[in-house]
């Protein structure tokens, strides 16, 4: 909590001369403004931990405004806002589990799962016989995002991406 | 767990040239005359800086009823010092030091430290045997060599040797470190945050830095000047960024070295931290007679960065502390 926000931290550079006092460098984003900002804290320093809960969810659909999620268990639903949704939008799948941190209740932050699998709707073909990955090409995939792969992947197929680099893993296993 | 952590985190290649820098350092110091020597790294008694965090272990002595705890060196100092005492003429280490409570892009839980002493020379002149070293290991031009104070001054607009522990609250406010300095009240670490954030970024650009003459309050194991009470004959080596080295016009005085242990001890207390037990060998050896000489302790870690231009300390180590 940092005045009165729940907050995330982003990067967080230790700082210490040989002979002296550490410090953390803190990039935080604010959880409900969005803001970024940087701090310094004397190593050791403690702040109010934000009193926030994550849940996974099941990704049901997006109405144009709202992403709806659901508790698998409880069948309770719960909408989420663009702000809570961010750039994770493009990595969202229809029935694929999601973490939704709440905050008092309602969703500030929804990460999607380490890997997800979509569908490669748009991409060059490739050239024949390339195994080897000599830098790959990009490839539009169902959900809107963009990734590079291998020359290898055709459109229609199904690939596996890691959703914290943003970058190819396989083909989905069949 | 990721199943790539069996993997070394430097480049088998930035290894080569690692071993071969080694190489050039033992070099410098053989045509020197200076020897290399080899001190416990662990010890009953420890470094008793407040900033300093030992690691601890039991030993189990054969014959003995209970264990005694021992402590991993944060730096082979002490030990060396005694074999000064002892009368072992200039001698240098390269050693594994220990610091708990330490990780980041220029910091890992253990490394590698060159450490050498040189009777009869005092912090100036073992300046200019460091900057043959950099100049033999980096191919680098001579070193800058500035004080504290005026290179605070330049940077900060402010004589850190003067100011009063407001004036550099009043600083660090305009910094933008507002909630730090509402609440500390001890005047140096204000002076180490301003320092390392806005000093050491634009110290050694081109050029390796020496910063001299630190505040007498910063002394650690250094002589207070003779000719001015308000700093200590302590200098840091700074390039590109990095804080590479710590020397000292060794204080020889065992009774004003075991005043300032106690003074560390007592900080210790105040601020909630265990007291460290104080080494009395090295005391003793004070008291017995230490050689006038100067000292410093190096990070090899940092000088390989350097020399390779990496820019974390992972890369230039076989296995950081993650994959150890």
């Amino acid at each position: 909590m940092l005045d009165g926000e729940p907050c995330n931290i982003l990067e967080n550079e230790f700082v210490k001369p040989g002979k002296g006092q550490a410090f953390s460098r803190v990039k935080i984003r604010k959880l409900i403004s969005g803001k970024v900002i940087e701090k310094t804290f004397k190593s050791g320093d403690s702040v109010e931990g934000a009193d926030v809960i994550d849940t996974e969810l099941a990704y049901l659909y997006a109405d144009g405004e709202f992403w709806h999620f659901m508790n698998n268990e409880t069948f309770e639903q719960i909408a989420a806002d663009e702000k809570a949704v961010g750039e994770n939008v493009k990595w969202l799948v229809e029935n694929d589990t999601c973490t939704i941190t709440l905050w008092n209740g309602a969703p500030i932050v929804v990460q999607p799962a380490n890997f997800v699998e979509l569908e490669i709707t748009e991409t060059d073909p490739g050239l024949k016989g390339d195994t080897a990955g000599t830098g790959g090409k990009p490839a539009t995939l169902s959900s809107g995002a963009v990734i590079r792969v291998p020359l290898f992947v055709q459109t229609g197929e199904v690939v596996k991406v890691d959703t914290r680099s943003g970058e190819y893993v396989s083909r989905a296993q069949k | 767990m990721r199943t790539e952590n069996w993997r070394p985190s430097a480049s088998i290649e930035v290894l080569k040239q690692r071993a071969l820098i080694m190489q050039k350092i033992r070099q410098f110091f053989a045509v020197r005359d200076v020897f290399e020597v080899d001190t416990p790294a662990l010890s009953p008694a420890t470094v008793t800086d407040e900033h300093l965090h030992s690691f601890s272990t039991q030993f189990i002595h054969p014959f003995a009823p209970q264990a005694c705890t021992l402590y991993l060196q944060t730096s082979p100092e002490f030990a060396m010092k005694r074999l000064l005492s002892a009368g072992s003429g200039a001698i240098y280490q390269i050693c594994k030091s220990f610091r708990n409570e330490e990780t980041g892009r220029f910091h890992n839980p253990e490394f590698t430290m060159l450490e050498w002493y040189r009777p009869g020379f005092d912090h100036l002149q073992l300046m200019s045997e460091i900057d043959e070293l950099m100049q033999t290991v980096l191919g680098c031009e001579t070193a800058k060599r500035v004080t504290y104070q005026d290179i605070f001054k330049q940077h900060l607009g402010c004589d850190p040797l003067t100011a009063t522990l407001t004036d550099i609250k009043a600083l660090a406010k305009q910094y933008g470190y507002g909630n730090l300095a509402d609440t500390e009240n001890n005047k140096d670490t204000l002076l180490m945050l301003l320092f390392s954030q806005h000093v050491e970024p634009n110290i050694g650009q081109n050029l390796p830095c020496f910063v001299m003459d630190f505040p007498a309050s910063q002394a650690a194991l250094a002589k207070i000047s003779p000719t001015n009470p308000l700093v200590a004959e302590r200098f840091e080596l700074y390039f590109h960024g990095i804080e590479l080295a710590n020397g000292f016009h060794e204080l020889t005085d065992g009774a004003e070295q075991l005043r300032r242990f106690e003074e560390d001890n007592a900080k210790r207390t105040s601020n909630g931290l265990d007291t460290m037990p104080i080494d009395e060998n090295f005391i003793a050896a004070l008291n017995f007679g230490l050689p006038d000489c100067a000292g410093v302790a190096l990070g090899i870690d940092r000088l390989v960065m350097l020399a390779l231009s990496c820019s974390s300390i992972e890369q230039v180590i076989a296995f950081e502390n993650s994959r150890a």
